[in-house]
Protein backbone atom coordinates (compact mmCIF):
# COMPACT_ATOMS: atom_id res chain seq x y z
CA UNK A 1 0.00 0.00 0.00
CA UNK A 2 1.19 3.65 -1.06
CA UNK A 3 2.54 5.53 2.31
CA UNK A 4 0.10 8.26 1.94
CA UNK A 5 -3.85 7.48 1.95
CA UNK A 6 -5.70 9.60 -0.59
CA UNK A 7 -8.36 10.38 1.80
CA UNK A 8 -7.84 10.60 5.56
CA UNK A 9 -10.58 11.69 8.46
CA UNK A 10 -8.94 12.37 12.10
CA UNK A 11 -11.25 12.91 14.63
CA UNK A 12 -14.35 13.84 12.35
CA UNK A 13 -17.74 14.63 14.15
CA UNK A 14 -20.55 16.36 13.06
CA UNK A 15 -23.92 16.93 14.66
CA UNK A 16 -26.78 18.96 13.77
CA UNK A 17 -28.77 21.15 15.69
CA UNK A 18 -27.41 23.85 18.81
CA UNK A 19 -27.43 23.54 22.51
CA UNK A 20 -30.10 20.99 23.90
CA UNK A 21 -31.46 20.12 19.98
CA UNK A 22 -28.37 19.03 19.09
CA UNK A 23 -27.75 15.64 18.21
CA UNK A 24 -24.50 14.40 17.11
CA UNK A 25 -24.50 12.03 14.19
CA UNK A 26 -21.19 10.93 13.84
CA UNK A 27 -18.33 10.78 16.86
CA UNK A 28 -14.72 11.11 16.16
CA UNK A 29 -14.31 8.86 13.29
CA UNK A 30 -10.63 7.95 11.24
CA UNK A 31 -10.78 6.37 8.16
CA UNK A 32 -7.97 6.41 5.44
CA UNK A 33 -8.96 5.37 2.01
CA UNK A 34 -6.06 4.10 -0.24
CA UNK A 35 -5.57 4.66 -3.98
CA UNK A 36 -7.50 2.26 -5.78
CA UNK A 37 -9.06 1.03 -3.28
CA UNK A 38 -12.70 0.29 -2.78
CA UNK A 39 -14.12 0.59 0.37
CA UNK A 40 -17.85 -0.17 1.45
CA UNK A 41 -18.96 1.57 5.02
CA UNK A 42 -21.69 -0.81 5.81
CA UNK A 43 -24.44 0.31 8.35
CA UNK A 44 -27.73 0.68 9.77
CA UNK A 45 -30.39 3.06 7.81
CA UNK A 46 -30.07 6.44 9.51
CA UNK A 47 -26.69 5.92 11.23
CA UNK A 48 -25.06 8.99 9.59
CA UNK A 49 -23.84 7.48 6.42
CA UNK A 50 -24.76 10.08 3.94
CA UNK A 51 -23.41 12.75 6.42
CA UNK A 52 -20.37 10.81 5.97
CA UNK A 53 -20.45 11.08 2.20
CA UNK A 54 -21.40 14.67 2.11
CA UNK A 55 -18.43 15.52 4.37
CA UNK A 56 -15.86 14.13 2.18
CA UNK A 57 -17.33 15.54 -0.29
CA UNK A 58 -17.14 18.79 1.04
CA UNK A 59 -20.83 19.53 1.13
CA UNK A 60 -20.70 19.61 5.15
CA UNK A 61 -18.03 20.90 6.83
CA UNK A 62 -17.05 18.67 9.66
CA UNK A 63 -17.46 20.49 13.73
CA UNK A 64 -14.48 18.77 14.70
CA UNK A 65 -11.61 16.89 13.21
CA UNK A 66 -9.90 17.61 9.58
CA UNK A 67 -10.27 15.86 6.33
CA UNK A 68 -7.83 15.60 3.73
CA UNK A 69 -7.75 14.66 0.09
CA UNK A 70 -4.22 14.09 -1.48
CA UNK A 71 -2.65 16.05 1.55
CA UNK A 72 -5.10 18.90 1.74
CA UNK A 73 -7.59 19.47 3.71
CA UNK A 74 -10.84 19.66 1.95
CA UNK A 75 -12.67 22.95 2.05
CA UNK A 76 -15.78 22.49 -0.39
CA UNK A 77 -16.64 20.42 -3.07
CA UNK A 78 -14.45 19.54 -6.07
CA UNK A 79 -14.34 18.19 -9.34
CA UNK A 80 -11.70 15.33 -8.35
CA UNK A 81 -14.39 14.30 -5.62
CA UNK A 82 -17.59 12.97 -7.75
CA UNK A 83 -20.42 11.69 -5.61
CA UNK A 84 -23.56 9.74 -7.01
CA UNK A 85 -26.49 10.32 -4.76
CA UNK A 86 -29.30 8.35 -3.34
CA UNK A 87 -31.68 9.80 -4.89
CA UNK A 88 -29.96 10.00 -8.17
CA UNK A 89 -30.35 13.38 -8.61
CA UNK A 90 -30.52 14.12 -12.18
CA UNK A 91 -32.18 16.89 -13.73
CA UNK A 92 -35.18 16.35 -14.81
CA UNK A 93 -35.75 18.69 -17.68
CA UNK A 94 -32.70 17.20 -19.45
CA UNK A 95 -32.24 14.41 -21.05
CA UNK A 96 -30.18 11.53 -20.37
CA UNK A 97 -27.09 12.65 -22.70
CA UNK A 98 -27.71 16.35 -21.46
CA UNK A 99 -27.44 15.20 -17.97
CA UNK A 100 -24.12 13.70 -18.37
CA UNK A 101 -22.70 16.51 -20.79
CA UNK A 102 -23.55 19.58 -18.49
CA UNK A 103 -20.74 17.88 -15.98
CA UNK A 104 -18.42 16.96 -18.95
CA UNK A 105 -18.68 20.45 -20.03
CA UNK A 106 -18.14 21.49 -16.72
CA UNK A 107 -15.29 19.66 -15.91
CA UNK A 108 -13.37 20.13 -19.26
CA UNK A 109 -14.64 23.63 -20.28
CA UNK A 110 -11.48 23.33 -22.52
CA UNK A 111 -12.54 20.17 -24.77
CA UNK A 112 -14.16 21.11 -28.46
CA UNK A 113 -17.70 20.57 -28.31
CA UNK A 114 -17.21 17.03 -30.36
CA UNK A 115 -14.87 15.76 -27.65
CA UNK A 116 -17.03 16.63 -25.16
CA UNK A 117 -20.12 14.99 -26.78
CA UNK A 118 -17.83 11.78 -27.50
CA UNK A 119 -16.74 11.50 -23.86
CA UNK A 120 -20.56 11.91 -22.55
CA UNK A 121 -21.39 9.15 -25.12
CA UNK A 122 -18.50 6.65 -24.15
CA UNK A 123 -20.15 7.16 -20.57
CA UNK A 124 -23.79 6.28 -20.99
CA UNK A 125 -22.39 3.70 -23.08
CA UNK A 126 -20.32 2.19 -20.40
CA UNK A 127 -23.73 2.12 -18.31
CA UNK A 128 -25.46 0.46 -21.24
CA UNK A 129 -27.81 3.00 -21.65
CA UNK A 130 -26.92 4.06 -25.14
CA UNK A 131 -30.41 3.54 -26.43
CA UNK A 132 -32.09 5.70 -24.11
CA UNK A 133 -30.02 8.57 -24.43
CA UNK A 134 -32.47 11.10 -25.76
CA UNK A 135 -34.59 9.95 -22.81
CA UNK A 136 -35.63 12.08 -19.82
CA UNK A 137 -35.50 10.81 -16.36
CA UNK A 138 -38.76 10.56 -16.01
CA UNK A 139 -39.28 8.36 -19.26
CA UNK A 140 -36.48 5.83 -16.60
CA UNK A 141 -36.76 3.24 -14.46
CA UNK A 142 -35.14 3.27 -11.42
CA UNK A 143 -31.97 1.13 -12.02
CA UNK A 144 -31.97 3.24 -15.60
CA UNK A 145 -31.98 6.55 -13.71
CA UNK A 146 -29.27 5.17 -11.16
CA UNK A 147 -26.96 3.98 -13.86
CA UNK A 148 -27.31 7.72 -15.17
CA UNK A 149 -25.98 9.10 -12.10
CA UNK A 150 -23.13 6.51 -12.34
CA UNK A 151 -22.28 7.85 -15.69
CA UNK A 152 -22.23 11.18 -15.24
CA UNK A 153 -19.93 10.86 -12.00
CA UNK A 154 -17.87 8.76 -14.14
CA UNK A 155 -17.52 11.02 -16.62
CA UNK A 156 -16.22 13.93 -14.60
CA UNK A 157 -13.40 11.63 -14.27
CA UNK A 158 -12.75 12.33 -10.83
CA UNK A 159 -9.87 10.17 -8.62
CA UNK A 160 -12.42 9.33 -6.20
CA UNK A 161 -15.84 8.27 -6.71
CA UNK A 162 -17.96 8.51 -3.83
CA UNK A 163 -21.49 6.27 -4.29
CA UNK A 164 -24.12 7.08 -1.23
CA UNK A 165 -26.73 3.81 -1.31
CA UNK A 166 -26.60 3.76 -5.18
CA UNK A 167 -28.88 0.76 -5.08
CA UNK A 168 -30.81 0.72 -2.38
CA UNK A 169 -34.06 2.72 -3.86
CA UNK A 170 -34.05 -0.46 -6.35
CA UNK A 171 -35.84 -4.04 -6.14
CA UNK A 172 -33.86 -7.09 -5.42
CA UNK A 173 -33.50 -8.23 -9.46
CA UNK A 174 -32.88 -4.57 -10.88
CA UNK A 175 -30.23 -4.52 -7.10
CA UNK A 176 -28.73 -7.74 -8.13
CA UNK A 177 -28.24 -6.62 -12.02
CA UNK A 178 -26.60 -3.20 -11.08
CA UNK A 179 -24.39 -5.00 -8.56
CA UNK A 180 -22.33 -6.64 -11.16
CA UNK A 181 -22.45 -3.84 -13.50
CA UNK A 182 -21.30 -1.35 -10.93
CA UNK A 183 -18.03 -4.09 -10.01
CA UNK A 184 -17.49 -4.47 -14.12
CA UNK A 185 -17.24 -0.73 -13.65
CA UNK A 186 -15.24 -0.09 -10.90
CA UNK A 187 -12.66 -2.86 -12.22
CA UNK A 188 -12.46 -1.15 -15.74
CA UNK A 189 -12.30 2.27 -14.28
CA UNK A 190 -9.89 1.47 -11.62
CA UNK A 191 -10.58 3.94 -9.73
CA UNK A 192 -10.87 4.97 -5.54
CA UNK A 193 -14.03 4.21 -4.58
CA UNK A 194 -15.88 4.91 -1.39
CA UNK A 195 -19.27 3.06 -1.39
CA UNK A 196 -22.30 3.62 1.64
CA UNK A 197 -24.36 0.63 1.55
CA UNK A 198 -27.01 -0.72 3.99
CA UNK A 199 -26.14 -4.21 2.36
CA UNK A 200 -23.67 -6.66 4.02
CA UNK A 201 -23.69 -8.80 1.24
CA UNK A 202 -23.34 -5.72 -1.45
CA UNK A 203 -19.99 -4.60 0.19
CA UNK A 204 -18.74 -7.81 0.35
CA UNK A 205 -19.78 -8.76 -3.48
CA UNK A 206 -17.59 -5.16 -4.48
CA UNK A 207 -15.42 -3.76 -1.83
CA UNK A 208 -11.86 -4.66 -1.31
CA UNK A 209 -12.66 -3.55 2.78
CA UNK A 210 -15.29 -3.44 4.31
CA UNK A 211 -15.69 -0.75 7.34
CA UNK A 212 -19.09 -0.82 9.51
CA UNK A 213 -20.81 2.25 10.85
CA UNK A 214 -22.39 1.26 14.03
CA UNK A 215 -26.06 2.47 14.72
CA UNK A 216 -26.61 6.58 15.01
CA UNK A 217 -26.64 9.02 17.19
CA UNK A 218 -22.86 9.57 17.42
CA UNK A 219 -21.54 6.50 14.90
CA UNK A 220 -18.40 5.29 14.97
CA UNK A 221 -16.70 3.29 12.76
CA UNK A 222 -15.39 -0.44 13.87
CA UNK A 223 -12.62 -2.04 12.87
CA UNK A 224 -12.43 -3.05 9.28
CA UNK A 225 -11.95 -6.10 7.76
CA UNK A 226 -10.42 -6.82 4.78
CA UNK A 227 -12.24 -8.29 1.62
CA UNK A 228 -9.36 -11.17 0.31
CA UNK A 229 -11.78 -13.03 -2.66
CA UNK A 230 -10.45 -12.95 -5.80
CA UNK A 231 -12.23 -11.13 -8.73
CA UNK A 232 -13.85 -11.15 -10.30
CA UNK A 233 -16.67 -12.39 -7.90
CA UNK A 234 -19.91 -14.65 -8.49
CA UNK A 235 -22.20 -14.08 -6.47
CA UNK A 236 -23.50 -17.47 -6.44
CA UNK A 237 -20.30 -18.83 -6.01
CA UNK A 238 -19.40 -16.23 -3.32
CA UNK A 239 -22.66 -17.53 -0.86
CA UNK A 240 -20.23 -20.67 -0.50
CA UNK A 241 -17.17 -19.25 -0.24
CA UNK A 242 -15.90 -19.79 3.69
CA UNK A 243 -14.07 -16.89 3.47
CA UNK A 244 -17.65 -15.14 2.74
CA UNK A 245 -19.46 -16.53 6.05
CA UNK A 246 -16.65 -15.50 8.05
CA UNK A 247 -16.60 -11.52 6.74
CA UNK A 248 -20.33 -11.77 6.57
CA UNK A 249 -20.08 -12.73 10.40
CA UNK A 250 -17.72 -10.44 11.52
CA UNK A 251 -19.22 -7.63 10.10
CA UNK A 252 -22.70 -8.43 11.58
CA UNK A 253 -21.83 -9.66 14.73
CA UNK A 254 -20.11 -5.89 14.83
CA UNK A 255 -23.02 -4.26 13.96
CA UNK A 256 -25.57 -6.07 15.78
CA UNK A 257 -23.27 -5.89 19.07
CA UNK A 258 -22.80 -2.25 19.21
CA UNK A 259 -26.88 -1.65 18.39
CA UNK A 260 -27.32 -3.70 21.52
CA UNK A 261 -24.91 -1.97 23.55
CA UNK A 262 -26.66 1.12 22.72
CA UNK A 263 -29.85 -0.41 23.59
CA UNK A 264 -28.62 -1.34 26.80
CA UNK A 265 -27.27 1.60 27.43
CA UNK A 266 -30.25 4.13 26.48
CA UNK A 267 -32.46 1.89 28.22
CA UNK A 268 -30.83 1.99 31.56
CA UNK A 269 -30.66 5.70 30.86
CA UNK A 270 -34.31 5.66 30.39
CA UNK A 271 -34.58 3.49 33.37
CA UNK A 272 -32.98 5.89 35.61
CA UNK A 273 -34.79 8.62 34.56
CA UNK A 274 -38.30 7.24 35.35
CA UNK A 275 -37.39 6.13 38.84
CA UNK A 276 -39.03 8.21 40.72
CA UNK A 277 -37.23 9.59 43.94
CA UNK A 278 -38.32 7.62 46.77
CA UNK A 279 -39.37 10.79 48.99
CA UNK A 280 -41.40 11.27 46.04
CA UNK A 281 -43.47 8.03 46.13
CA UNK A 282 -46.48 8.28 49.25
CA UNK B 1 -64.15 2.89 -23.86
CA UNK B 2 -67.67 1.91 -23.10
CA UNK B 3 -70.69 3.57 -24.68
CA UNK B 4 -72.22 3.78 -21.69
CA UNK B 5 -68.98 5.68 -20.56
CA UNK B 6 -68.92 7.86 -23.31
CA UNK B 7 -72.11 9.04 -22.92
CA UNK B 8 -71.41 9.55 -19.12
CA UNK B 9 -68.89 12.00 -20.24
CA UNK B 10 -70.65 13.69 -22.91
CA UNK B 11 -73.51 14.39 -20.09
CA UNK B 12 -71.18 15.89 -17.44
CA UNK B 13 -69.31 17.67 -19.73
CA UNK B 14 -71.82 19.41 -22.17
CA UNK B 15 -75.37 18.38 -20.48
CA UNK B 16 -74.50 19.69 -17.11
CA UNK B 17 -72.95 22.88 -17.71
CA UNK B 18 -75.52 23.26 -19.86
CA UNK B 19 -78.35 22.90 -17.50
CA UNK B 20 -76.04 25.61 -15.29
CA UNK B 21 -76.30 28.17 -18.01
CA UNK B 22 -79.98 27.38 -18.10
CA UNK B 23 -80.70 28.22 -15.12
CA UNK B 24 -79.13 31.16 -14.78
CA UNK B 25 -80.86 32.76 -18.18
CA UNK B 26 -84.16 31.34 -16.39
CA UNK B 27 -83.61 33.57 -13.00
CA UNK B 28 -81.90 36.54 -15.36
CA UNK B 29 -85.37 36.26 -17.35
CA UNK B 30 -87.65 35.71 -13.89
CA UNK B 31 -85.35 38.76 -12.20
CA UNK B 32 -85.98 41.36 -15.33
CA UNK B 33 -89.65 40.49 -15.83
CA UNK B 34 -90.41 41.03 -11.63
CA UNK B 35 -88.34 42.65 -9.38
CA UNK B 36 -85.90 44.45 -11.40
CA UNK B 37 -87.48 46.15 -14.63
CA UNK B 38 -84.09 48.27 -15.55
CA UNK B 39 -82.66 44.81 -16.04
CA UNK B 40 -83.03 43.84 -19.98
CA UNK B 41 -83.84 40.68 -20.65
CA UNK B 42 -81.89 37.65 -22.25
CA UNK B 43 -83.91 37.71 -25.53
CA UNK B 44 -84.11 42.17 -25.44
CA UNK B 45 -80.39 41.75 -24.79
CA UNK B 46 -79.66 39.57 -27.75
CA UNK B 47 -82.01 41.80 -30.56
CA UNK B 48 -79.84 44.83 -29.15
CA UNK B 49 -76.41 43.13 -29.07
CA UNK B 50 -76.65 41.07 -32.18
CA UNK B 51 -75.34 43.81 -34.87
CA UNK B 52 -72.24 43.94 -32.48
CA UNK B 53 -72.12 40.07 -32.16
CA UNK B 54 -72.81 39.04 -35.88
CA UNK B 55 -70.52 41.65 -37.67
CA UNK B 56 -67.57 41.53 -34.65
CA UNK B 57 -65.05 43.09 -36.85
CA UNK B 58 -66.71 45.85 -38.04
CA UNK B 59 -65.92 49.51 -37.71
CA UNK B 60 -68.86 52.17 -37.92
CA UNK B 61 -67.06 54.86 -35.69
CA UNK B 62 -64.72 55.08 -32.90
CA UNK B 63 -67.04 54.25 -30.32
CA UNK B 64 -69.16 52.13 -32.52
CA UNK B 65 -67.26 48.55 -33.81
CA UNK B 66 -67.74 45.11 -33.27
CA UNK B 67 -67.77 43.29 -29.85
CA UNK B 68 -64.37 41.34 -31.07
CA UNK B 69 -62.62 44.46 -32.80
CA UNK B 70 -63.35 46.05 -29.32
CA UNK B 71 -61.68 43.00 -27.19
CA UNK B 72 -58.81 42.93 -29.93
CA UNK B 73 -57.92 46.55 -28.62
CA UNK B 74 -58.30 45.79 -24.93
CA UNK B 75 -56.05 42.41 -25.65
CA UNK B 76 -53.45 44.41 -27.21
CA UNK B 77 -53.31 46.84 -24.10
CA UNK B 78 -53.13 43.82 -21.57
CA UNK B 79 -50.55 42.17 -23.57
CA UNK B 80 -48.55 45.38 -23.31
CA UNK B 81 -49.25 45.68 -19.32
CA UNK B 82 -48.93 41.68 -18.83
CA UNK B 83 -45.24 42.07 -20.28
CA UNK B 84 -44.31 45.02 -18.69
CA UNK B 85 -45.48 43.12 -15.28
CA UNK B 86 -43.51 39.92 -16.41
CA UNK B 87 -40.48 41.83 -17.35
CA UNK B 88 -40.01 43.47 -13.89
CA UNK B 89 -41.87 41.02 -12.09
CA UNK B 90 -39.70 38.00 -12.80
CA UNK B 91 -36.26 38.92 -12.39
CA UNK B 92 -37.91 40.49 -8.74
CA UNK B 93 -39.15 37.01 -7.82
CA UNK B 94 -35.67 35.27 -8.74
CA UNK B 95 -33.87 38.11 -6.96
CA UNK B 96 -36.51 37.56 -3.52
CA UNK B 97 -36.02 33.78 -4.03
CA UNK B 98 -32.57 33.84 -3.84
CA UNK B 99 -31.71 36.13 -1.17
CA UNK B 100 -33.08 35.97 2.32
CA UNK B 101 -31.58 39.68 3.11
CA UNK B 102 -33.39 41.24 0.06
CA UNK B 103 -36.45 39.34 1.20
CA UNK B 104 -36.55 40.92 4.31
CA UNK B 105 -35.68 44.21 2.44
CA UNK B 106 -38.67 44.18 0.27
CA UNK B 107 -40.77 41.76 1.22
CA UNK B 108 -42.54 44.31 3.49
CA UNK B 109 -43.25 46.72 0.59
CA UNK B 110 -44.53 44.19 -1.28
CA UNK B 111 -47.18 43.38 0.96
CA UNK B 112 -48.59 46.79 1.01
CA UNK B 113 -48.34 47.56 -2.63
CA UNK B 114 -49.96 44.60 -3.28
CA UNK B 115 -53.39 44.91 -2.60
CA UNK B 116 -53.88 48.61 -3.95
CA UNK B 117 -56.65 48.95 -5.96
CA UNK B 118 -56.18 49.29 -10.09
CA UNK B 119 -58.77 52.70 -9.50
CA UNK B 120 -55.43 53.74 -6.92
CA UNK B 121 -52.72 53.08 -9.17
CA UNK B 122 -54.56 54.88 -12.35
CA UNK B 123 -54.69 58.65 -11.46
CA UNK B 124 -50.86 58.28 -10.63
CA UNK B 125 -50.46 56.81 -13.91
CA UNK B 126 -51.86 60.00 -15.39
CA UNK B 127 -50.03 62.73 -13.00
CA UNK B 128 -47.01 60.44 -14.23
CA UNK B 129 -47.69 60.09 -18.10
CA UNK B 130 -50.01 62.92 -18.67
CA UNK B 131 -51.53 60.64 -21.42
CA UNK B 132 -54.18 57.62 -20.68
CA UNK B 133 -52.83 54.86 -22.88
CA UNK B 134 -49.42 54.53 -21.03
CA UNK B 135 -51.29 55.15 -17.88
CA UNK B 136 -53.85 52.40 -18.61
CA UNK B 137 -50.67 50.38 -19.06
CA UNK B 138 -48.55 51.22 -15.94
CA UNK B 139 -51.97 50.11 -14.03
CA UNK B 140 -52.21 46.93 -15.59
CA UNK B 141 -48.39 46.39 -14.99
CA UNK B 142 -48.53 47.46 -11.35
CA UNK B 143 -51.69 45.18 -10.61
CA UNK B 144 -50.98 42.29 -12.03
CA UNK B 145 -47.18 41.84 -11.47
CA UNK B 146 -47.51 40.49 -8.01
CA UNK B 147 -48.73 36.79 -8.25
CA UNK B 148 -45.39 36.49 -11.01
CA UNK B 149 -43.23 37.83 -8.37
CA UNK B 150 -44.58 35.65 -5.40
CA UNK B 151 -44.59 32.46 -6.96
CA UNK B 152 -41.50 32.61 -8.68
CA UNK B 153 -40.26 33.14 -5.72
CA UNK B 154 -41.64 30.47 -3.95
CA UNK B 155 -40.14 28.52 -7.10
CA UNK B 156 -36.89 29.33 -6.26
CA UNK B 157 -37.08 28.69 -2.95
CA UNK B 158 -38.59 25.67 -3.51
CA UNK B 159 -35.81 24.00 -5.52
CA UNK B 160 -34.79 20.47 -4.10
CA UNK B 161 -31.63 19.81 -2.09
CA UNK B 162 -30.87 17.59 -4.73
CA UNK B 163 -30.18 19.96 -7.53
CA UNK B 164 -28.23 22.10 -5.72
CA UNK B 165 -25.70 19.49 -4.29
CA UNK B 166 -25.67 18.78 -8.43
CA UNK B 167 -25.14 22.42 -8.73
CA UNK B 168 -22.57 22.46 -5.84
CA UNK B 169 -20.59 18.99 -7.05
CA UNK B 170 -20.03 20.04 -10.26
CA UNK B 171 -19.30 23.66 -8.87
CA UNK B 172 -20.89 25.28 -11.89
CA UNK B 173 -20.81 29.45 -11.99
CA UNK B 174 -23.45 31.51 -10.89
CA UNK B 175 -24.81 32.33 -14.60
CA UNK B 176 -25.01 28.31 -15.31
CA UNK B 177 -26.70 27.74 -11.98
CA UNK B 178 -29.21 30.04 -13.17
CA UNK B 179 -29.71 28.91 -16.89
CA UNK B 180 -29.43 25.08 -16.00
CA UNK B 181 -31.03 24.60 -12.83
CA UNK B 182 -32.56 27.81 -10.83
CA UNK B 183 -34.72 28.51 -13.75
CA UNK B 184 -35.91 25.31 -15.26
CA UNK B 185 -36.51 24.51 -11.63
CA UNK B 186 -38.70 27.39 -10.39
CA UNK B 187 -40.66 27.08 -14.49
CA UNK B 188 -43.32 25.77 -13.48
CA UNK B 189 -44.16 27.63 -10.29
CA UNK B 190 -43.28 30.70 -12.49
CA UNK B 191 -46.02 30.21 -14.62
CA UNK B 192 -48.52 29.53 -11.94
CA UNK B 193 -47.51 33.15 -11.64
CA UNK B 194 -47.67 33.96 -15.13
CA UNK B 195 -51.57 32.54 -15.23
CA UNK B 196 -52.90 34.27 -11.65
CA UNK B 197 -50.96 37.44 -13.25
CA UNK B 198 -52.58 37.38 -16.80
CA UNK B 199 -56.07 36.72 -15.08
CA UNK B 200 -55.42 40.27 -12.96
CA UNK B 201 -54.38 41.68 -16.36
CA UNK B 202 -57.35 41.05 -17.63
CA UNK B 203 -59.73 42.35 -14.78
CA UNK B 204 -57.95 45.32 -14.69
CA UNK B 205 -58.04 46.25 -18.06
CA UNK B 206 -61.97 47.14 -17.79
CA UNK B 207 -61.41 50.20 -15.17
CA UNK B 208 -58.50 51.30 -16.68
CA UNK B 209 -60.30 51.49 -20.12
CA UNK B 210 -63.37 52.68 -18.18
CA UNK B 211 -61.39 55.70 -16.22
CA UNK B 212 -59.69 56.76 -19.46
CA UNK B 213 -62.23 56.55 -22.04
CA UNK B 214 -59.60 54.27 -24.23
CA UNK B 215 -61.70 52.31 -27.22
CA UNK B 216 -61.58 48.40 -25.87
CA UNK B 217 -64.55 46.51 -24.32
CA UNK B 218 -64.12 48.35 -21.15
CA UNK B 219 -64.70 51.58 -22.54
CA UNK B 220 -67.41 50.58 -24.94
CA UNK B 221 -68.84 49.28 -21.87
CA UNK B 222 -68.81 52.42 -19.75
CA UNK B 223 -69.97 54.40 -22.63
CA UNK B 224 -72.88 52.17 -23.60
CA UNK B 225 -73.88 52.81 -19.87
CA UNK B 226 -73.95 56.77 -19.97
CA UNK B 227 -75.74 55.89 -23.32
CA UNK B 228 -78.55 54.22 -21.34
CA UNK B 229 -78.18 51.41 -24.01
CA UNK B 230 -77.67 48.72 -20.99
CA UNK B 231 -78.26 45.32 -23.13
CA UNK B 232 -74.92 46.38 -24.30
CA UNK B 233 -72.98 46.31 -20.48
CA UNK B 234 -74.45 42.63 -20.36
CA UNK B 235 -72.70 41.57 -24.04
CA UNK B 236 -69.95 43.12 -22.67
CA UNK B 237 -69.73 41.45 -19.30
CA UNK B 238 -70.66 38.44 -20.83
CA UNK B 239 -67.53 39.00 -23.36
CA UNK B 240 -65.03 40.23 -20.70
CA UNK B 241 -66.07 36.81 -18.64
CA UNK B 242 -65.69 34.38 -22.18
CA UNK B 243 -62.57 35.99 -22.71
CA UNK B 244 -60.99 35.73 -19.57
CA UNK B 245 -62.36 31.91 -19.18
CA UNK B 246 -60.30 31.51 -22.69
CA UNK B 247 -57.15 32.76 -21.39
CA UNK B 248 -57.20 31.07 -17.94
CA UNK B 249 -57.17 27.99 -20.23
CA UNK B 250 -54.79 28.48 -22.43
CA UNK B 251 -52.41 29.54 -19.68
CA UNK B 252 -53.32 25.96 -17.91
CA UNK B 253 -52.62 24.18 -20.92
CA UNK B 254 -49.51 25.36 -20.89
CA UNK B 255 -48.73 25.51 -17.52
CA UNK B 256 -49.76 21.03 -17.30
CA UNK B 257 -47.35 20.90 -20.26
CA UNK B 258 -44.42 22.68 -17.98
CA UNK B 259 -45.79 20.29 -15.03
CA UNK B 260 -45.30 17.00 -17.39
CA UNK B 261 -41.51 17.68 -18.50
Amino acid sequence: MSARALVVLEGVSKGYGTGDQRTEVLRDLDLEIHRGELVAIVGFSGAGKTTLVSLIAGLLAPDAGRITFDGAPVRGPGKERGVVFQSYSLLPWLSVRDNVYLAVDQVFPTWSKAEKLAHTERHIALVNLHAARDKKPAELSGGMRQRVAVARALATEPELLLLDEPLSALDALTRATLQDELARICQVSGKTILLITNDVDEGILLADRIVPLDAGPAAKLGPSVQVDIERPRDRKAINHDPRFKVIRGQVIDYLLSSNQARKQRSRAATTRALTPAPEAVS
Amino acid sequence: MSSNAVGKRLFELLVLPMVGVGAVMALWAILSGTVAPTLPGPWKTWEVSKLYVLDPFAKRGELDQGILRFTWYSLVRVAKGYSLALLVGTPLGLLLGMSQSFTKSFDPIIQILRPVSPLAWLPLGLVLFQKPEPAGIFTIAMCSMWPTVLNTALGVRSIPQDYINVARVLQLSRTKRMLKITLPAALPYMFTGFRLSLGIAWLVIVAAEMLTGAPGVGGFLWQEYNSLIYEHLILCIATIGIVGFILDRLMSLIEAKLRVA
